[in-house]
This record gives structure tokens, sequence and C-alpha cells, in this order.
């Protein structure tokens, strides 16, 4: 489960980028959050990630409280949150199996399980037949298929996608939605940040809309163009 | 930490090196810069530390009584002299012994003149004395004057200005050696410090993937320990290597190019130089280039 309880966050700067917003998102759902730019979806993300802390309010992830959490703790936190970027952030000097590989190696699973998880954890995104090869030899939609095996290869409570599809054609963005759909279907809370309407729409999950750090709107089944 | 993120680290670490190899063989000149010198001075006290002992071995003290002062007494004055803390033997030397040492000395053992000139006297008859040697030379002064202070006592022959000037050319080397090598350290320190800084710019996005995937802080710094350690070790090697071969070359030239060297000196053998050299080297360089690392890392990677 996700919480974030009256969370404020102004940067030093003066820059109010989330004002005292009350989110829960409960284990196993799949959830739009969607907002134009300057809304406060990046911060959103960055919170949830533990890379910034909330100038007021409590956020909550499964078990753990961000403001008690101590900082050799924030690993382990990040562990139940596998993470999908727009621009991939992919090791270019890997291979595809190395790539996903990598995630498994920072948490120290023993090569065994690389050797077993890796190989099944393609051949869910379809790319078993494309280990060998380097990001550079991919296309935009494989890249992101590749971003996602590494996301949920050390199968995370929570994946948290930003910008998924920002950087794809219709048909990828579309391929990369499904295979995060059934990431969800297999029980996997899932979170994308996003401003692709055709996909919100199109899909008819719980939207939240963030409008100059608040949330204007948190529907079931919404879509963007009702919350715009 | 697990064995393959052992070997994770220590590839990576060894990638890092190749990739930033240029400030990297800076750091590793450095610090064999740095510890050539270190091993020059090593050399060059514990030789003078050697000669100092020896010098200590061969110097006595020589302790005279005052005319008349009987046989209790002067074993009095012995007892008191082996009682004081830097006095390491005591050899009693009688008249008799003191004049035909004399005559051994000067006439080369002939004593025909000197049977001719003195018949059975002993012109020495009161040079009998206590020969003294020291634990510490630099000690010498106060040990003297302490003797002196015995009743009973008329004379105390010392060499001072041998002793006391090669222990003070002896704290002097170290002292300037330690300034050298402290400096020489920092900037090793430094140099390593800027190495591992460039190293973490170059990684800086597998860094940020690696801590946003949830790796601990030890795995995120482990890689640049090892270089950093890698650095210290191959910049202490090197050094290592330069001294033995250099050492040899050195003192046996030294003996074989001048004769004053070869009847005054005692080098120490390489291998006793070794003994506590290569240890401490070794130490150092890895010490500089861990700690350089972790200072680094400390501040720059946090998660």
């Amino acid at each position: 489960m996700v919480l974030l309880d009256h969370v404020t966050m102004q940067y030093p700067t003066g820059t109010k980028a989330l004002d005292n917003i009350t989110l829960q998102i409960n284990k196993g759902e799949f959830v739009f959050v969607v907002g134009s730019s300057g809304s406060g979806k990046t911060t959103l993300i960055k919170l949830l990630l533990k890379e910034i802390q909330p100038t007021q309010g409590e956020i909550t992830v499964e078990d753990y409280q961000y403001s008690k959490m101590k900082r050799k703790e924030i690993p382990f936190l990040r562990r139940k949150i596998g993470v999908v970027f727009q621009n991939f952030r992919l090791l270019k000097d890997r291979t595809v199996f190395e790539n996903v590989a990598f995630a498994q190696q920072v948490i120290e699973k023993p090569m065994r399980d690389i050797r077993r998880q890796v190989p099944a954890t393609l051949t869910m995104v379809g790319l078993a037949d494309k280990y060998k090869q380097f990001p550079k030899e991919l296309s935009g939609g494989e890249q992101q298929r590749v971003a996602l095996a590494r996301a949920i290869v050390n199968e995370p409570d929570i994946i948290l996608a930003d910008e998924p599809t920002g950087n794809l054609d219709p048909k990828n963005s579309l391929e990369i939605m499904r295979l995060l759909e059934e990431i969800n279907n297999r029980g996997t809370t899932v979170v994308v940040v996003t401003h692709n309407k055709d996909i919100v729409n199109l899909f008819q999950k719980r939207v939240v809309t963030l409008k100059k750090g608040r949330i204007v709107s948190d529907e079931e089944k919404g879509g963007y163009e009702d919350a715009d | 930490m697990q064995i393959n993120t052992l070997g994770y680290s220590i590839k990576q670490g060894a990638k890092n090196l190749r990739r930033n190899l240029l400030f990297s063989l800076a750091s590793i000149g450095t610090i064999v810069a740095c510890l050539f010198l270190f091993g020059i001075f090593y050399a060059l006290v514990l030789n003078m530390e050697h000669e100092i002992k020896n010098i200590e071995d061969s110097l006595t003290i020589s302790v005279f009584f005052d005319e008349g002062v009987g046989e209790e007494q002067i074993a009095h004055i012995g007892d008191e002299i082996k009682a004081m803390e830097n006095v390491d033997t005591t050899t009693f030397i009688s008249a008799d012994a003191a004049w035909d040492t004399y005559i051994e000395d000067v006439f080369r053992g002939d004593t025909s003149y000197v049977d001719s000139v003195f018949g059975d006297d002993n012109p020495l008859a009161n040079a009998a004395s206590y020969e003294i040697t020291l634990k510490n030379i630099g000690g010498q002064k106060d040990t003297v004057k302490l003797i002196e202070g015995i009743a009973g006592v008329r004379k105390v022959n010392s060499s001072d200005a041998t002793a006391g000037g090669l222990t003070s050319l002896e704290r002097l080397v170290s002292y300037v050696s330690l300034a050298v090598i402290l400096i020489l350290l920092f900037v090793s320190l430094f140099l390593i410090s800027n190495t591992i800084t460039i190293g973490i710019s170059v990684r800086k996005e597998e860094i940020a993937i690696m801590k946003l995937i949830g790796a601990k802080d030890i795995f995120v710094r482990a890689p640049f320990l090892v270089e950093g350690v890698i650095i210290g070790l191959i910049g202490s090697i090197i050094p290592l290597g330069i001294i033995y071969f250099m050492y040899n070359a050195m003192t046996e030239y030294l003996m074989q190019r001048f004769e004053i060297v070869k009847n005054l000196m005692d080098f120490v053998s390489v291998g006793q130089v070794y003994k506590g050299m290569a240890p401490i080297s070794i130490l150092l360089g890895v010490g500089v280039g861990f700690f350089g690392s972790l200072i680094t890392t400390h501040r720059h990677l946090r998660v």
C-alpha cells in the first residue's frame, strides 16, 4: 500500500511542488497520475523513491514510514519499488542480459538465481532472443521493455513508471502498457505517471489528476479528458 | 559481502583504473615518489642506527680513581656504576693490566727497552680503571656526570662529541624524512581523491541507477575502494623493487669506490632493510589508497 498523508513539498527556492496532498493507493491497484508540466508529478516520484524529503506530511509505502526510516533502510525500501523511466536509463556498455542482471547484482542475488530469473523475465517481456544485444541495437520499444524487465526482475511490490511511453510511437506505447497491465494482473501495484491521453482513456483505470501541486480529481475508471 | 559481489567490485575497480588511466598513473606516480623517498630515508636511518650501535658497542668510558683508593672502595664504585640505568657493561682494568696493554700498544710487546728503563716499576700505578659501555650513547653526558659524582672517582674519560653528533644527525634525518613523507602522503591522498572523483563522475548514471534499484552504500562504494587499494598497492610495490636493486648497487659501489667507507661503515643487509620497510611501505600505500577513496566516496556517494 502507498499512502501520502497531507504531504507538502516546498523546494528551498520557494517553489511549492506539492501542496497538502493525500493519496492512498491500495495493493494491486493500477493508477494513472496525470497532469501538465509543473503539476508535481516528478516531485511525487522523487518523494516515493525517497530521493527527497517532504516539507510536511507523512509517506508510507508497505511497512516503511518514511519519517521514521533510517538511512540504511532506504536501499531495502527501493527494492520494493521497480522504476521505469521515460528515457529508459539503460547501461549502454552492457548487453540486454547484463542490464537486467545488473538489478539483481546490486542487491547481491546469488549467480544461480540471476541465471534462472533473468531469462525468465526477458521471455515475459518478449526479448528472450535479444539477450546478447546492446541497447543501441534495439528499437525504443525494445529498450523500454528491457527497462521494464530490469524493474520487475526482483519482483517488487510496486512498479513506478515515469512517462514510460513518452519516447515511444503509439504501437510500442500500447505494447508497454499491455505489459504493465499484465504485471498488474499478477498482483503488483502499478503507478504510471503520464500525459498520454490516448493511453489513459484507452485503459480506463483509476486516474489521479494533479494541478499546481494539488489533486484536482481522483476517479475510478477515469479518463484524461474527464479530469482535465 | 558475498563472493560474487566481491568479484564484481574487483572487476569494476580494475575497470575504473583503466578508464581513468592517466589520473590513475598520476596517483600511482605520487605514491611511488613518496614511498621511494620513505625507503631511502628508512634505509639511511636504519644504517645510521646500526652505525651508532656499533659505535656504542665500541665506545667506552674510562673511570679513574683518586690516589690511595683501596680495593674495597673500587669495588664499591664498580657496584654504583653497574647500578646505573644506562650502563651496559663494566670491566675492571687493573694498573698492571693497563701497563701491559700500554706496552703492547706502544712497544708492540717488546719489553727489553721498557725493562731497562722502568725495571719492575709500573708508571701507571694510579691508572687502574673501569671501562664502561653504555646502552644508549645519547645519555652519555648524564651518565658521565653521575659517575663523576661518585666519591673516589678522579677522572672520567669519554668521547662526547662523536656520540652526541651522531645522535643529533640521526634525529635530524628522522625529522626531515618524516616531514617530507607526510607532505607527500598528503599530496597522494589528494590525487587519489581526484582520481576517484573523476571515476565517480564517469559512472554517474550507473551509480544513480544502482541507488534507485536498491544498492546498498557499500555495494556502490566497493569498486572505488578497490580502485584506491590497487593504486596504493602498485604505488608501494614499485619503489620496493627500485630500492632493492638500488640499495645493493649503491652499497657495493660505495664499498668498492671509497676505501674509507669500507673501513668505517658496515652496511645493513638489504634483507634487514626490507624486513621493516616492506610491510610499512605496503601498509602506507594501501592505507593512503583506501582512505583517499573512502573519504571521497563518503562525500559523493551517499544513498
